[in-house]
């Protein structure tokens, strides 16, 4: 493992060489993907390995659990009693102060305010508020990091989760995740550096899309591969009807025989980079099946994460392998999980979401804690805004839904450097931020602080301008990191 | 930050490098010195150190000024350090503002020069960039170049891409036997210049496949493999050149290409990403490149057609290009934020994909590179914000395959006029489309780029720094923009098309930045090059077949792609094109490839795009559930084997398989796309059911045909490499053969399963054994390097 790291470091810092020197990937970068045949003067090797990562690390691997459609901060973690004593009233406009509303309740005469539905207690060291939905969550509380305070500019699904993940709203940026497989490579030669995992939920789902694991204008080495639960579990992997793993290995046999012949004629280095390129395929057919085959799975495990684990496709299955891949060395592991867009019926469809992912995510922690691997591992938890303080729709005690809330909003982050306990306090009402804010910019900065990356110097030049995660802003965050 | 300010407390400072500094110090001076040694593209000798005889602003110092200095001393106020320019000659030279009795820069005495000062200290509180900004400090070769060019009197240039091309005289060269064109002089003059040796002529196989395969973006056919190799004359290689050109193919070939520039795709993108039909646009594109319409009209079709007097459907159908953009669908949107989102994107793919800058900096703020304030970002956006669009049109719920302003095509319009729309259906057709408002709407500057921050208001008008936008000469639409665009003053629009092409043949333009020629561009290879096709290709009428041809025919392009030692030592990315580059297919000519190669290519041209084998549950995974597109239906028969281009794009998902070999995700206008070599795309030429279908066809086929095993093989191999089979080839396929159909024989291996590959039917009528070993030889050969190159 050591030396994958090494030598990804190496082609890494290659591809930035040649990049700076305004080569690009072209022909002879891309040859190099692995081996280091370019530059081997060990010395130069040396010098090139010094500037990744910028300074040590505290966390190597992410596992990121996106919660696709906004969970409501205020039926979870963002306690405000406030909002019971005032149920049903209008949220005074002191308070929403110029803030831009969604086309969905734009139009609503009254903002009538809406306690939760639900009980709220504290937990552990930092006291910290979970509501009862989350009882697994309760139980790891004395891991977690909540930020309150995070805010964002958008106020719509695709803007605001292509902001999360890609630092931009709009524009054809490289994901968070292709952004660490650039600076950091994989960990594992067989496996790519950044997985994405898809589920979904019962409750109001926003669709993903593509575009959010994209590597954007970096190598396309550095996309998200996404698994799916079906029979292929990545795009194109399993041999097709009647080719088994022998016969594969002779048609690559006769393929690299051929190849050579035509690098005999061409001397053209691609041809080599081609011939490892086909056998790192044939081993990812390998180690993916491997590493998706729960079927050796203890039954602590299983228990662990819930039966739910044992079907494929499903948050829980998909936490799981999660931590399977994020074990083997997969830098950047991001899992999408749809169904919070509860606009209206909130109560209702929020209880079938935590029921999805509550144990599973818990169990994540423990499983990483109990395997030594909490400490090297980041762990975030969140959605891409929160959600309103008051009413869209019919008010009832025991029904209401929320509209998206960029101002505050709550996600919590685990383990890899992270220092747990509460960070930030928003308002009585929950809507305003009062202490320590957290922009999605400085969200970017701190995880890859702890990933040992500066910010501002991870940074790619495209079209005539240096391009990072932080865009133009973005600080780091010393609250946040033990 | 630290500014052009003299005195500097040092107790603040760190002093002197930490051992880390000075380690990715030293291994970047390891770099610049190697990297010099090879891809400098200026005019120095190659492999030498030394400088130039005269050091050029624009070849030289402006590069290293716009990358390591402008960021804080260039043309953005806001950002403006100390009050000093270093992109204006007159701020450089005067006074510094914040230094009494200092100058940036003092023509001829680089020892007064606070800039040479600066650059060349070794004191980290004093020495330029400073270490907080991140920019790395200049290598001596850098700071030795300033020093020159200082003491040769610091003289300012033009930015080269914003002065007209002006056509200069044919450069002499040494050898005269080798060129064959005007081309061909200036690449082999840099060559020599360069003391580099051009490569052989390639052999003809190779020479026809490559010609083919960026003409049509098919491989030849036997037929034409055969014609072409008995053909001895001199003159063969155009004759096949101009039966290419008339190939309906072509259109085909080169509307990929626009398609990207134009962002096209069958979808509205965003979460719900529902169904659209901009694809009677792609139809036309096809149809105008194999019409071979003028450059100069196919721009001004697509910027104003609607506008032009008495404007034709087919006019208004062209101006669909300026729709293709994305739309939302989202619930709850705000209209005016997502309006002016659309305008943003019309004026990128114009200044981009035409006029090849990037402005999307001066949205918010003044260019920091380009002489780009943000008061032109917004003039020049003003053309694109008068149109009856709406910013948002309802929720999928109501979603309709074309958005205000709409262009209906009627059947019989589809019959007698716009014949190029492939489309059986009779049904009248809508696409999104351009169309003014009645009255004026205002263009505001936005603060911060924000649609609900309005400044200044500001009129259309074209950006000044490329060229004036004269009032007297053009009216302030989008007429008067088209007319200014391909007016033959335009220093861009000519060479950027023209570099656009040279990258389709070459795989890399002569501005490598093909959709940057602004000052953090790429410089060009051969810019004498670059000017005298421009200015050639607009004194010939904007042809484009002309310019296709002329390329085609260059002793540059016919070079033998064989790499030397040498080659990869002194030029390893090709640059100075002493050999012709290898270059891997783009994604949708893979496809064609392999159809057109097993004869299972449908070539209909134009019509609804299809939706061929995909990997199941894609779409389901990621959508929203809403929508035409939440689940894909794959289509039958014909519709499966329907060339890359017509591949249907989901923009939330786009065709896994295209994403994998580079394709654009038409998110946004692209120039150029990536060429990537990576183990999923071993995965896709080894599985796809695509890929598998056809090598079983193409076995079966052949086993019909009365001739031996290795003839077989040979012909297979033939059609997909295009070239004859070697000996030691046919000795690896043959035993592979062989020893295939032993194993089908004693039945170790199961015919009937292997030969189940797409929906193409079975002929049982061959035997399915030597089928199934065939058709496994057959898809190596699919998996050699060289099937997918062009060599």
């Amino acid at each position: 493992m050591e030396k994958g790291i090494l030598e990804h470091g190496l082609n890494v810092n290659r591809r930035r060489f040649l990049y700076s020197m305004g080569m690009g990937l072209g022909g002879v970068a891309l040859g190099s993907l692995i081996t280091p045949d370019l530059f081997n003067n060990p010395e130069k090797q040396e010098a090139l390995l010094s500037n990744l990562p910028h300074f040590a690390p505290k966390a190597k691997r992410i596992i990121y659990l996106f919660q696709n459609g906004a969970p409501s901060q205020l039926d979870l973690f963002d306690y405000k009693p406030l909002l019971e004593t005032m149920h049903g009233q209008d949220l005074p406009e002191s308070i929403r102060n110029g803030q831009r509303l969604t086309g969905m309740t734009a139009e609503q005469k009254k903002f009538p305010l809406a306690g939760s539905y639900f009980k709220f207690n504290q937990y552990g060291e930092s006291r910290a508020w979970i509501s009862e939905l989350l009882p697994h969550t309760a139980k790891v509380v004395d891991d977690l990091c909540f930020i309150k305070t995070m805010h964002t500019e958008a106020i719509n699904h695709d803007p605001a989760l292509t902001f999360f993940q890609t630092g931009a709203q709009v524009g054809n940026r490289p994901s968070m995740g292709s952004w660490l497989s650039y600076g950091l490579g994989s960990e594992n030669a067989n496996l790519p550096a950044f997985c994405v995992l898809l589920s979904k939920g019962k409750g109001n789902g926003q669709g993903v899309y593509s575009k959010l694991w994209s590597n954007g204008f970096l190598d396309s080495i550095h996309q998200g591969v996404q698994f799916s639960s079906g029979e292929n579990p990545v795009l194109y992997l399993n041999n097709p009807n009647g080719i088994d793993k022998v016969d594969r290995r002779k048609m690559l046999d006769n393929v690299a025989a051929l190849n050579n012949e035509t690098y005999g004629e061409f001397g053209d280095p691609e041809i080599n980079a081609k011939i490892q390129q086909y056998e790192l395929a044939y081993r990812m057919q390998t180690a993916v099946p491997d590493i998706t085959d729960m079927s050796k799975e203890p039954e602590d495990t299983i228990k662990l994460y819930g039966s739910d684990c044992l079907t494929p496709g499903t948050y829980a299955a998909n936490c799981l392998l999660a931590r399977k891949l994020s074990e083997n060395g997969v830098r950047f592991v991001q899992l999408y999980h749809q169904g919070w867009d509860a606009h209206d019926s909130l109560p209702n469809q929020i209880k079938g979401q935590c029921m999805d992912v509550d144990q599973s995510s818990a169990a994540l922690i423990t499983d990483l804690k109990q395997r030594g691997l909490l400490d090297e591992t980041l762990v975030i938890w969140g959605g891409e805004f929160g959600r309103t303080n008051y009413c869209q729709g019919v008010l009832t005690k025991e029904s209401y839904g929320r509209d998206h809330h960029p101002r505050s909003f709550t996600i919590w982050m685990a383990g890899g450097g992270v220092k747990p306990g509460v960070y930030g306090e928003t308002d009585e009402f929950g809507y305003n931020i009062t202490k320590d804010p957290v922009h999605v910019n400085d969200f970017h900065a701190t995880v890859l602080n702890l990933m040992g990356l500066n910010h501002e110097q991870l940074n790619f030049k495209h079209l005539g301008r240096r391009y990072r995660l932080t865009d133009v802003a973005g600080k780091v965050l010393d609250g946040l990191i033990a | 930050m630290p500014i052009f300010r003299l005195q500097k407390p040092f107790s603040k400072r760190r002093s002197g490098m930490n051992k880390k500094k000075l380690f990715v110090g030293l291994a970047i001076m390891l770099f610049v010195m190697t990297a010099v040694y090879f891809f400098d593209s200026g005019s120095r000798a190659g492999g030498s150190t030394a400088l130039p005889e005269s050091v050029s602003y624009n070849f030289h110092i402006r590069p290293i000024l716009s990358d390591k200095c402008f960021n804080c001393h260039g043309p953005d106020g806001s950002h403006r350090q100390a009050g000093l320019r270093l992109d204006l000659a007159d701020s450089a030279y005067a006074p510094l503002k914040e230094t009494k009795g200092a100058f940036a820069l003092v023509p001829g005495k680089p020892e007064l020069s606070e800039l040479f000062r600066r650059i060349s200290s070794k004191d980290t509180s004093y020495v330029m960039p400073t270490p907080e900004s991140h920019l790395g400090t200049l290598t001596d070769y850098q700071i030795a170049l300033f020093k020159k060019w200082i003491k040769q009197g610091a003289k300012y240039e033009t930015h080269w891409a914003f002065t007209a091309p002006k056509k200069k005289s044919i450069p002499l060269v040494d050898d005269k036997s080798w060129p064959k064109n005007e081309i061909d002089y200036f690449v082999l003059n840099k060559m020599e210049e360069m003391g580099l040796r051009h490569n052989e002529q390639a052999d003809k196989e190779r020479l026809l496949k490559r010609v083919s395969m960026d003409i049509t973006g098919l491989p030849p056919t036997i037929a034409m493999m055969d014609s072409f190799m008995a053909d001895p004359s001199d003159r063969a290689l155009e004759r096949m050149v101009d039966q290419l050109l008339k190939m309906p193919q072509y259109g085909e070939k080169m509307a990929v290409h626009w398609m990207d520039v134009a962002r096209y795709a069958d979808s509205y993108g965003y979460q719900d990403d529902n169904v659209r039909t901009q694809w009677p646009w792609r139809d036309w594109v096809i149809h105008a490149f194999n019409n071979n319409m003028p450059y100069n009209k196919f721009l001004t079709w697509q910027i104003a057609g609607d506008m032009l007097p008495n404007a034709s459907k087919e006019q208004v159908l062209a101006t669909a290009f300026l729709r293709n953009h994305k739309y939302t669908e989202e619930g709850g949107v705000i209209p005016e934020e997502y309006r002016v989102q659309y305008a943003i994107d019309k004026t990128k793919t114009f200044s981009k994909g035409i006029l090849g800058v990037t402005m999307e900096c001066a949205q918010c703020h003044d260019h920091k590179y380009d002489p780009f304030s943000q008061k032109d970002y917004y003039s020049l956006l003003a053309f694109f914000n008068n149109t009856k669009e709406l910013g948002y049109e309802g929720s999928v719920e109501v979603s309709k395959p074309a958005k205000n302003p709409i262009l209906t095509i009627t059947h019989s319009e589809r019959r007698k006029l716009l014949t190029f729309i492939n489309e059986q259906d009779t049904a009248a057709m809508t696409v999104s489309v351009m169309g003014e408002l009645d009255t004026l709407r205002k263009t505001f500057l936005l603060n911060r780029g924000e649609y609900n921050q309005p400044g200044e208001a500001v009129k259309p008008t074209a950006i000044k720094a490329v060229m004036k936008f004269d009032p007297a000469k053009y009216t302030p639409d989008r007429v008067g923009l088209a007319k200014w665009t391909v007016d033959k003053s335009n220093p861009l629009t000519a060479r950027v098309f023209v570099n656009l092409m040279w990258q389709e043949f070459f795989g890399r333009g002569l501005v490598k930045t093909s959709g940057d020629f602004g000052m953090q561009g790429e410089l060009p290879s051969h810019p004498e090059l670059l000017d005298w096709l421009a200015v050639d290709f607009m004194e010939h009428g904007w042809d484009m077949k002309r310019l296709v041809k002329k390329i085609a025919l260059s002793a540059t392009y016919q070079q033998s792609a064989k790499i030397t030692k040498e080659h990869l030592k002194r030029d390893p990315e090709n640059v100075y094109l002493s050999r012709r580059s290898r270059i891997r297919l783009k994604a949708e000519f893979v496809r064609d490839l392999y159809l057109s190669s097993s004869g299972m290519l449908v070539k209909k041209i134009g019509g609804p795009s299809v939706k061929p084998y995909q990997p199941k549950g894609l779409w389901e995974a990621a959508t929203s559930g809403r929508g035409a597109l939440a689940t894909y239906k794959q289509d039958h028969g014909d519709d499966l084997y329907r060339r890359g281009l017509y591949t249907f794009i989901k923009l939330t998902v786009p065709p896994p398989g295209m994403a994998m070999f580079d394709a654009s995700n038409r998110d946004q206008c692209e120039t150029s796309r990536l060429k990537t070599n990576t183990p999923l795309q071993a995965l896709i030429m080894m599985n796809d059911p695509g890929v598998m279908e056809c090598s079983r066809v193409l076995a079966q086929n052949l086993l019909t045909e009365r001739s031996t095993v290795p003839e077989k093989i040979a012909k297979a191999f033939k059609r997909i490499i295009c070239r004859k089979i070697t000996a030691k080839e046919s000795q690896i396929l043959e035993s592979y053969y062989r020893e295939q159909f032993e194993l089908f024989q004693q039945n170790k291996l199961n015919a009937k399963l292997t030969l189940k590959q797409g929906e193409f039917p079975l002929n049982n009528k061959v035997d399915l054994k030597q089928s199934a070993a065939l058709m496994k030889v057959i898809s190596t050969i699919y998996n050699m390097e060289e099937a997918i190159m062009k060599s």
